[in-house]
């Protein structure tokens, strides 16, 4: 077996800066010397493994996981789900995808959050999926509220949903946020912004997806996630034909 | 060109926010009954081979006050120096592993054991060493920084990591201090004075 070649660098103009002005928690938190950039060694070309038999039956549905059997969580009942690939395209399989969230009316449920919003006896928050053999993920929950949070004065989060994303080495493991297309608060919250490049922040909106909605049931909603490539897929390529 | 057929972007980064803990590690988040067992959160059982080892430390801002919101991911080899790579290489050691900074005091433990050494490239070998990926509010993109042992001298001289970070000092900040019977000490600096190399890597 030949070495699989090295990730591509992160594109960091890409990514949000680690300071970023207006989201004032970064200030204190943001490294300011240079990261050391380093082509990838066997210990970030690996990454752990997460086998079926890790995840519960009721894992990807928010709606019922926490649920006292025969309730549900209040709220608009959503799909969410999508494709995890890597920078060439290519599926990435059986890999873990997480996520977290507030409920319907914008509250976590943790004990270190004080938002007004009530509780939902039956939403805990929490979901987890391995993606199909093609790479595809999908989670049934509630539409979350957007809430406020000490930022600014009047500072608002977008509706969102947490991602948290292996791949199949730990050079592509990643956290990030999916929003809901056509929410005003996205353009508005410091944390999106602090994404330079316009295409880079519509790249995490989920648009709505008719054509999966279930009918008399809940609307779906698509959110396609990209996993870091690796330098070189030619030889692949050319070994199916291209 | 040969080489890259690179077609899409990858996903930006979000910081994970303070309440990664919700979906990172519910049942000690309180949200109990959704998963049997927190991921990530035992590396460790009877049947693992290798010495056994706790690491203990604390994550601090930029005012050294400490994080109390923090968690860090762990990624190492097993004692022979592999990675499970494909399938697990037995049903006793992963590799990974998931801790939760203290919410009052921003300290952390880890227990797993010793890496052994790992390969770099033909012929070299990479100091026995262990990943740490830290996510928290006011991270925008999760920090990777390595751990490499003070009671691995000769190791750490050659390692080729190591001995790119420039100021060479600056490598001292990735020496856990040995405190004896296999426990270590990790502090990890978000910035300042004493700030932990990061890697783009």
């Amino acid at each position: 077996m030949t070495a699989k070649p090295p990730f591509l660098p992160r594109d960091r103009n890409w990514h949000p800066p680690a300071f970023a002005p207006a989201y004032n928690s970064s200030r204190l938190r943001s490294p300011r010397q240079a990261l050391l950039s380093l082509p990838t060694t066997p210990s970030e070309e690996a990454g752990p493994v997460f086998g079926h038999s890790l995840i519960g039956q009721l894992d990807h549905d928010l709606l019922h996981n926490y649920a006292t059997a025969g309730e549900s969580a209040i709220g608009p009942r959503i799909l969410v789900h999508g494709q995890v690939r890597d920078q060439s395209g290519r599926p990435l399989p059986h890999t873990l995808v997480e996520i977290w969230q507030a409920n319907s009316g914008g509250r976590y449920r943790h004990q270190k959050e004080s938002y007004i919003a009530a509780l939902d006896a039956n939403f805990g928050g929490c979901g987890r999926c391995l993606t199909d053999s093609e790479g595809h993920y999908r989670f049934i929950t509630v539409q979350p509220g957007p809430y406020p949070w000490p930022n600014g004065p009047n500072s608002w989060r977008p509706a969102h949903i947490h991602f948290s994303l292996f791949g199949e080495a730990f050079a592509q493991r990643l956290i990030t946020q999916m929003y809901f297309e056509g929410d005003p608060l996205i353009w508005e919250c410091p944390i999106v912004t602090s994404i330079p490049q316009r295409e880079a922040i519509e790249s995490l909106i989920a648009t709505l997806d008719l054509a999966e909605t279930l009918p008399m049931d809940m609307i779906a909603w698509r959110f396609d996630i990209t996993l870091r490539g690796r330098a070189q897929t030619w030889f692949e390529n050319r070994a199916e034909g291209l | 060109m040969t080489g890259s057929e690179i077609k899409l972007q990858e996903s930006p980064s979000q910081t994970a926010g303070p309440y990664v803990h919700i979906g990172c590690l519910p049942i000690a988040s309180g949200i109990e009954g959704v998963y049997s067992e927190d991921p990530g959160s035992r590396m460790i059982n009877e049947a693992t081979k290798g010495e056994r080892i706790k690491i203990e430390g604390c994550v601090y801002d930029g005012e050294a006050v400490a994080v109390t919101d923090a968690i860090i991911e762990v990624w190492q080899a097993d004692s022979m120096g592999n990675y499970p790579v494909e399938k697990p290489s037995n049903d006793t050691f992963s590799g990974w592993g998931r801790v939760a900074c203290n919410q009052d005091s921003g300290e952390f433990e880890i227990e797993t054991i010793r890496p052994g050494a790992v390969a770099f490239d033909e012929g070299r070998l990479q100091a026995p060493h262990i990943t740490l990926w830290i996510v928290a509010r006011g991270i925008n993109v999760g920090l990777h920084t390595r751990l490499y042992f003070a009671d691995e001298d000769l190791a750490n001289a050659n390692d080729p990591v190591l001995s790119q970070i420039d100021p060479a000092s600056r490598a001292q900040t990735l020496i856990a201090e040995n405190r004896g019977a296999g426990c270590y000490r990790f502090e990890i600096y978000l910035q300042g004075d004493r700030e932990t190399v990061f890697f783009d890597i």
